[in-house]
Order: C-alpha cells, then structure tokens, then sequence
C-alpha cells in the first residue's frame, strides 16, 4: 500500500472543488439554519439555481459568464423570495417540508422533456461552461504541482474557490457579531421573544435566506464553470443533507464552522475511500469489491449524521457550557 | 463473478413490438469501467442512432450511440450511481417508448451484468393509453389508477402520521421503512418461499424488527435523553441514508423483482385495464386500512393512541401509558408500511431508492389530510392519488409529482392544518 | 381626603386617586385610559374563549387581569398584543386604532409583552437579550451590520442603558452569562428588564409569578410596582387571587370569555359573582388529579 499516495489524494479531495461547492453550500446553510434557526432542507435548490443560471446563460443564450454570475445571484435571490414570502411564516416542520418538496420540483422541472431546450433535459448542460473563467488562468501552461494532483485548471478554480470562500467567512463574521446578527440569533432561540420587542422577524428570515441562499449560488456557479457541466439528478435531496453534516461537524452558528465542517468530512470520506479500495486493491479484504466502496461511504456519512446529531450536535469543536443549555 | 440482474418493468406494456436493450460490462478493471449494449429487437434487427448517456454522481455525463450493429459503448471513469438515458428523440421513426418514464433511469454501477427491458412501440402512440379511445374512458382509467396508487399512499401515509401524531417525529426515514418491507419479501422470496407466503411474514418481520425494535433501540432512548423535534428529524435524515446504502450494499443498485408474478398478464374490465394482482393488492390495502380505522375506533389501545395524539400530557396524566401505545404505532405503522413496499414491489419492482422516492408525497398526502389528524393520512393519501393520476390529462407523465408536491405547498400556505386539522388553538 | 394616600408611593396613590370614582362594574370608563377594546371576541370550534363588549386600561396604573383557569385572559392577552387574530373587535392605543397591526408594530408603538412561558433567549447572553430590546438601532438593518461605526455609538448607549436596568432587577453581575443558566425567576426579571428596554408605555405581564419560587414572589412584586412608579402602565394576568390584592390599583375578572367584575382588589373580592366564578372552577378541578390549588395545575397551560 502506497500512504503517501493515499494522503496526496486525500488532501486533494479535502480541499478540492467538490468539497468547495459543499463549503459555499455550508456557509449559506449556516446564515439561515446555524444563526437564524431556518430549517432549509432545500438548499440544494439554490446551487441548482447558480449552476443552471450559468448553463443557461453561457450555453443555452450564449451570453458572457461573467453576466450569468449576476444572473445567478438574481435567480437565487427571486428563488429565496419565492420560498420564504409564503412558507416563512409556517412552523419549522413545515417549513422543512415545504423547502424540500420546492427543490425536487425545481429539479423535475428542470429535467422535464417540455423545457429541454432551455435546460437540456435530463442530460442538462454540458460543455465550455467556464471558458472565460479560465483564460484568465494566472499559471503557467505546462504548471504542475509537485505534490497534490490538481491540474492547472483545477488549482486555479481551487485557489479562487477558496479565497471567495475566505471572503464570505469574513463577511459571516461581521454579520453575526453586528446588530443585525444578534436579531438573527434571537429568532432562532424564540421568534416569539423577538417579535415581542418589535422586531419584524419575518423579513430578517427573509434576509437571512435570501443571504444564504445566494452564497450557496456560488457553490453552483463554481460547480458549472469547474466541471463544465450541469445536471439535473446530481442536485437530488441527499445534497443538502450532507450539507447539514457537514455544517454540524464543524458546529452550526460557529463562523469558521463550514471550513472546518467541509475539510474533515471531505478529508474523512476521501481517506476512508482510498484506505478501504487500496486494502480491497491488494487483496486485504476479498469479501468486498471495489464497487461497495462508494456505498460505505454513504453509509458512514449517513451514520455520522446520526451520531452528531445525537451526541454532538454542537460540533466536534463545540462549547460544552452551549450544549448544557440547548433545549431544542 | 458475474451477478445476474433482472429489472422488470414497472407499467405491463400493451403492445406491439419489445426491443431489448442489454447493457453489461466488464468489471475486470474498475479505471476502464463501461457500459456497453446492444439496441436490437428479439428478431435480431439492429436499431441504429440511438444516443444513450450515462450520467454519473459528479454531474459528468458520457454518452454513446448506436451503430450499424445496434451496439453502443459508454465509458465511464468509475462505478456508481449512473442516470441512464435513452434520447427519444434520436430513435427511429415510428418506433416510441411505451413507458415515457423508461427514457432516463437511475442505475447503480457496481458490477455485474445488468439486463434493462426496455419496451417499445412501432407506429402506435406511445404510453399506456395506446389503443383507448375517448378521453371519457381514460378519465375512468386514470381515476382508478388515481385510487390503486392511492391506496399504496395511504398505506405508507398512515404509520408516517400515526408516529407523527403520537411523537411529534417528522420521520424522514418512513420512505425506507417501505423498502426495508419490500427487501425483506424479496430476501424469503430468493430463499425459495413464494410471495404470497414470503409478504405476510415478512409484514410481521418488519412491524416487530423495524418498528417496534427501531422505536425500542433508537427513538425511545432519544425521548428519554429530551432530544429535540428538530434533532429527532435530522437523526431520522440519517438513518434514511445509511440504511439506503446499507441495503446497496448487500442488494446492489439495480431493480429486482419477486418471483412470482412479475409479468403478470393484463385484463381490461370494461373501459379499465389492469393487472388480477393490483386488484388482489388494492382489496387487501382496503381490508388493511379499514382494520386500522376500526381499531383506531374500537379498541382500547386505538383509542388511546387517538388520546396521545390529541394531546400527550393529557393522555399520560388521565393514566395512559403512552410508551405502551408509541410501541404499537411504530408496529402498527412499520407493518403497513411494509405492505406498501411489497405492494409497490410487486407491480413495480424492488429497487433500493423507492422508499425515498415516494417520500415526498406520503407528507403530501399527510399534510393535504393534515399532519397528525388519524383519518387524515388515509382521505389525503386518496386525492393525492388520483390527483396525481388525473393530472397526467393535462402535464406530461413525467411532471405528475411536480403537481402533488405543487399541492402540497399550496395547501400549506392556505390551509397549513390540512382538509381534517383541526386549526390549532393559541395561548 | 389625603388620609388614605399619605403612606402610598406617589405612582400608586396617583392611581388610587385616579379610579377612586370610576364605576365598579364591568366595562366601565376610565378618566385616562391608555387601551379602549370594543366587542373583541374570538371562538375556537364551538367554544367562545374570548367575547368582550368594551374594556378600558386606567394609564399610570397596575391592572390585574384575573379569572379562573380558561377564562380567556391569555387568549385577550393574546388578541390585544396581536400575536392572535379576533374573529371581532376594536381597540385603541392612545387613541389610535390598533386590531389587525403586527405584533412587532405594537411593541414599537409602546405595548409590550411578556410571555406565560417566560422566553429567555437562553444561548444568548443576558447582555445580548437586553440590547435586543432596544429600538430602531441602525445597525440592525443588514447594510449597516457590516459597518460598524454606523452603530458602535449607539450599541454603547444602549448598553449603559441596559447594565442600568439590570442592576434594578440585580441581575447586573450576570451581564455576561448565558440567560439559560439564570434561575426561573431570574429569567422572569430579566425578560421584564429586557421588555422596558424597548422604552413601553404599557407593558403587558403575562403570569409573572406563574413558576417562580415563593421566597422571590415578594421581591418580583416590588419590581412590578417600580416599573408603575416610573410611570409605565402595567397590565398582568394572574390567576390566584391572593398575589393580585397586594399590588393591583385595579382588577378586572373574566370568566367564560367575558368580563364578570371590575373594581378596586378588596370590592372585587367580596363580589359574590367573582366567588361563584372561582369556587364552580375550584370544583372542576377537584374532579381531576387535585383541586387544591388554582395556581399549580395551570402552569404551562392554556388560559
């Protein structure tokens, strides 16, 4: 068994492209459901809209990229005012459902043979989705990495993804330390309370979404232009969920809690998976085959949901004096 | 080590002409994965241009053609959950899906070879209405299909909300309580039991393991140690996932079937066609549901867990023991969530997702009848049915859960305590 | 004239002389009523909990509202803060029409609420509930937020502000402390300290003394009676009887929906209507688990 091959893979899924698009996801999550209390169980939805704002525009319309990125903060916006106006106001239960059910009906509409020609059916949109973006790659045509295997395109989207992603964890911090983030958090103890003081809660959740909702839009945007693809059945329901794992492995309402969420789970998952094949590899393990791996996985990250949830809902960093108090 | 799949379908086709579409691949080398096949009908004829994708867990989609031979070849990077698509659009002319829903398919790669089947029509129209003539008869059929789909709602709504109106668990893992059912038929169906012997015991199997021993090992502990609703339904998130994949990895990801009466003959009785067991399925769902409402009505247990339902603390105080009756609705609901598995499984087939598949409109269905309301689940289970049904007259087939869930919102932002909630009394 | 005012805090025997010649019957005027209600009722199913011809709130006093359990005093609460809807009705704040506002304008307005269930914001600190009270801070609207010299003036008023109240309810050595960790009396100050933070006209206490150890009753009273001497109306709802003679310039009974009673404490608790009212309720609850008292068995539930 090769370690030191393992471990340069792991790395590199650890802060990869795959698991930036779930950290922008986390980082929204973390606005509505870690400050605000917001059950979003459609978050989803709104990387959907990012990645098909960007497949419409550039491929569908072709039209610049760099339009289809405010178009994608417009769609997430309009997406968040479409969901919040009406189901704000409904209990958290339902509002989970509501959010749910919303994006399975974004993605069947979306995947529908009736809006094939916008939204390319169940095939959705493929092709030179982030051209623009990467013709301004900064690194040098034959730039490889010693160590980590990211190709020059895939370590330019990473060193971008992870420095907008440092933006918005800044812009979380001053937030949720100002006025505003105190409100946010009042609500999320009880609506009630804050109402009680005159405060319109209805359009702080609204904000709180529409926020969320539209960094997760960058998840999206960062998910068409990287792998120049966007597919209906890749947005299913099961996303969100493990954004709420990792958004409660690295502790919800904790402002560097979707980093550190994002870069253990992906570190973990992608360990455990190179671990188990290379042990299947090499003959270790015979009553498993390369294939199952994919479904241990799955498996282990459906478990860790539970066991978080159950015993550390605080995150693994967690303030032990906070979990006393939780009475949720 | 070859596995063998079948993968029935889940509409009996009326008609004409059946192609075959055979895709297997070699799982010698996992980096060289590829799904190849053959387009070709039994009689031998190739049917050519076909474009069929692949489509993988990252969103990277791979697409093959048919050639002159009816032969395509997909290369895919590595195995995993692969939407499989077959362009309409592309076939040749006169020749159309006899099931729209046949065009895209979720499949799990593993290993093996896989078998799909599926049917077309020549020169016909397509879908399952071929051949019927006045719109007046397809009302009819499609308001019948409306009730036998909405019978298997019904029988997966009741114990969503039974558990729900006791617990105040939104329980995100009830879809897999159906396919845990339909798996644990299909396990003592294999062993050499026949289905009609393997669903009964397998009902009883998943109202004590699955219901009474999850409420025992998992949501007991969980009310005892004061976890909250919201934390209850992310646990609930959980265990739906694992126990999905758990079920992948000892089934795999393809369709199966029982093996009994998996191609079941069709009958029309009048302007209706369908199949002897859907009627048998949806008269014994009857029988199953009205035992459950007269229990609800009669018995001292039923009655009682219509108390905690009303009102918990209330019921407890005046001498119930709540426990005693959360312990019987989880049998009570796992059980009749495992016939809707099996009833599922047997005019569809058993596939790992199912039970997540039909998830979001079982709370359709709770939520239009109103969630906690006992009676409820079984009047909203039926219009979401045949609502679902009804609207294929008007939205293409593969929009009919768009409208359900559609509804739902609706019904939430007007009537958010449902068509029997009570409106909930405040202060 | 002076004899019976001369012992009294000037807040009170202002009140004391202000209803001194007001009608005792249900419905009456008041000489400088803060709240008018008019035939505001509301039904749930077939029962009417809430059915109240006209009402008015004497300014500058304490008002108790009291009643047996299911009375609908809450539900009133309830209907006249705007956190539930009347079926009908009309009513005023300071003259200005109010049904139908967000309950987030009233509070703006001057009316603020407590709750049965006091709602401390327990994973917040003590500091951050009350700076939470404050009014029309900048730096709550989500442009300013990211801007603090918009709001960093402000907030420090605000803040002497509220370390000003809490050392009046001596909660000001918890300051940093979670709320969850406080007492359940303690939770009630303070989430009285955090309601005069919005700077109320009227605040409205919803059982202050539902939950609260004996031993602190006393001393919670005497804040009631404080926030009255700063010259806030006071509204509460209570169910015994016994804590409501101490401290009420003015108590009004409901039974059954409607008003029953209106008066000074002492004549109130003669009327014999009042103690049929609470004896027939008495007698109800004999018939369940214990009819002992009227205040335990209601805690947490529904009026």
């Amino acid at each position: 068994m090769d370690f030191g091959q393992i471990f340069t893979l792991t790395i590199t899924q650890a802060f990869g492209v795959t698991a930036l698009i779930y950290l922008f996801a986390a980082i929204g999550l973390n606005i509505q459901f870690g400050y605000t209390g917001l059950l979003n169980f459609g978050q989803v939805a709104f990387v959907a809209a990012g990645a098909y704002a960007v497949g419409v525009i550039v491929l569908t319309l072709d039209l610049s990229l760099w339009l289809s990125i405010i178009v994608a903060l417009m769609a997430s916006t309009v997406l968040a005012l479409l969901l919040g106006i009406p189901t704000l106001r409904l209990r958290a239960d339902y509002l989970a459902i509501v959010t749910i059910a919303a994006s399975e009906l974004l993605r069947l509409l979306v995947r529908s043979i009736a809006f094939k020609d916008v939204f390319g059916g169940a095939q959705g949109l493929n092709g030179k989705l982030g051209q623009e973006f990467h013709d301004l790659n900064p690194l040098p045509a034959d730039f490889t990495l010693p160590i980590l295997s990211w190709s020059r395109q895939d370590l330019w989207v990473v060193i971008v993804g992870w420095s907008l992603a440092l933006l918005f964890t800044l812009f979380v911090w001053g937030l949720v330390r100002s006025p505003w983030g105190r409100v946010v958090k009042g609500i999320r103890e009880d609506e009630d309370a804050v109402v009680s003081l005159g405060k319109n809660v209805f359009v702080y959740k609204l904000q709180a979404l529409v926020i969320g909702g539209g960094i997760a839009a960058f998840g999206g945007i960062l998910w068409a232009v990287a792998k120049q693809s966007v597919q209906p059945d890749t947005f299913q329901p099961d996303f969100t969920f493990f954004v709420f794992t990792i958004l409660l492995l690295g502790g919800a309402a904790r402002v560097f809690g979707p980093i550190a969420g994002t870069v253990i789970f992906w570190f973990l998952l992608a360990g455990f998976g190179e671990v188990l094949s290379s042990l299947i590899n090499n003959g270790y393990i015979d009553f498993l085959t390369a294939t199952d791996v994919g479904s241990i996985r799955f498996m282990l990250m459906g478990l860790g949901l539970m066991l978080l949830m159950i015993f550390r809902p605080q995150g693994i960093f967690g303030d032990r004096r906070e979990l006393a108090l939780d009475a949720r | 080590m070859l596995r063998r799949v079948r993968l029935a379908l889940g509409v009996l086709l009326l008609t004409s002409v059946a192609f075959l579409v055979s895709g297997g691949f070699s799982p010698a080398t996992a980096a060289d994965t590829t799904i190849t096949g053959t387009l070709s009908t039994p009689a031998g004829l190739p049917v050519t241009g076909v474009v069929i994708t692949a489509i993988g867990p990252d969103g990277v989609s791979v697409s093959g053609t048919s050639d002159e031979k009816g032969v395509f070849v997909i290369p895919l990077s590595a195995g995993g959950s692969y939407t499989v698509e077959l362009d309409i659009t592309t076939l040749p002319e006169g020749i159309t899906l006899n099931n729209e829903a046949d065009a895209s398919r979720s499949l799990l790669v593993l290993g093996g070879e896989k078998r799909i089947i599926i049917g077309l029509s020549e020169g016909g129209e397509s879908g399952i209405v071929a051949g019927s003539s006045g719109t007046g008869e397809r009302v009819v059929q499609l308001f019948l299909d409306g009730i036998l789909y909405g019978l298997v709602i019904a029988l997966g709504a009741v114990g969503l909300n039974l558990v729900f109106g006791t617990t105040g668990l939104t329980n995100f893992s009830h879809g897999e309580l159906l396919t845990l059912g339909a798996f644990t038929a299909l396990t003592f169906n294999t062993a050499g039991l026949n289905i009609i012997i393997a669903a009964p015991i397998a009902i009883i199997f998943a109202a004590l393991v699955y219901g009474w021993g999850q409420n025992r090992i998992l949501w007991r502990p969980l009310r005892r140690r004061k976890t909250g609703l919201i934390a209850a339904m992310i646990v609930s998130i959980g265990l739906a996932i694992f126990l999905r994949y758990t079920l992948v990895l000892f089934f795999g990801g393809a369709p199966q079937s029982y093996k009994q009466f998996a191609g079941q003959p069709g009958i029309a009785l009048g302007p209706f066609n369908t199949t002897p067991k859907a009627l048998i399925l949806g008269a014994l769902a009857i029988i199953a549901l009205a035992a459950t409402v007269i229990w609800l009505q009669r018995s001292r247990i039923g009655k009682a867990t219509r108390a905690v339902s009303d009102n918990p603390a209330l019921a407890s105080a005046t001498g119930i023991d709540v426990e005693r009756v959360i312990s019987v609705v989880w049998i009570i609901g796992a059980g009749l969530a495992a016939f809707a598995g099996i009833y599922l499984g047997l005019t569809q087939n058993t596939v790992w997702n199912m039970g997540q598949r039909i998830l979001l409109v079982l709370f359709a269905a709770v939520i239009l009848g109103g969630l906690g309301t006992i009676y409820g689940a079984i009047v909203g289970a039926m219009v979401v049915g045949i609502f679902i049904q009804m609207t294929t007259l008007f939205i293409p087939t593969e929009m009919k859960t768009v409208g359900a869930l559609f509804l739902m919102i609706l019904i939430l932002l007007v009537r958010p305590q449902g068509l029997l909630g009570r409106k909930e009394r405040v202060g | 004239m002076r004899a019976d005012t001369e012992n009294m805090a000037p807040g009170r025997a202002a009140a004391y002389e202000a209803l001194r010649d007001v009608a005792r019957v249900p419905g009456s005027p008041k000489p400088d009523p803060i709240v008018i209600a008019d035939r505001v009722s509301r039904q749930f199913g077939g029962l009417k909990a809430v059915d109240v011809a006209h009402v008015e709130i004497q300014r500058g006093s304490i008002t108790a509202l009291i009643g047996p359990n299911g009375a609908g005093k809450t539900t009133l609460f309830n209907l006249l803060t705007g956190f539930d809807k009347p079926d009908t009705g009309e009513w005023t704040l300071n003259k200005k029409p109010i049904a139908g506002k967000a309950p987030y304008r009233l509070a703006r307005m001057g009316m603020v609420r407590t709750f049965q269930l006091t709602k401390a914001l327990s994973r917040m600190t003590v500091m951050d509930n009350m700076l939470l009270g404050a009014n029309g801070q900048s730096g709550e609207r989500v442009l300013n937020a990211l801007l603090p010299f918009t709001w960093r003036a402000q907030e420090r008023a605000n803040a002497e502000r509220a370390v000003e109240l809490l050392s009046r309810f001596n909660l000001d050595a918890k300051v940093g402390d979670f709320a969850g960790s406080l007492s359940g009396g303690q939770r009630k100050l303070l989430e009285m300290a955090r309601a005069l933070m919005v700077g109320p006209e009227i605040v409205m206490l919803d059982e202050p003394m539902a939950g609260v150890n004996p031993a602190l009753t006393q001393s919670l009273l005497g804040h009631i009676k404080n926030i009255r001497e700063e010259g806030t109306t006071v509204l509460f709802v209570e169910h015994d009887m016994d804590m409501v003679h101490d401290i009420s310039d003015w108590v009004i009974v409901m039974a059954q929906g409607q008003i029953i009673a209106e008066g000074p404490p002492d004549a109130v608790m003669k009327d014999p209507q009042v103690i049929e009212a609470y004896l027939g309720s008495r007698h109800g609850n004999a018939l369940t688990a214990d009819g002992a008292s009227l205040t335990a068995d209601s805690q947490g539930g529904t009026t």
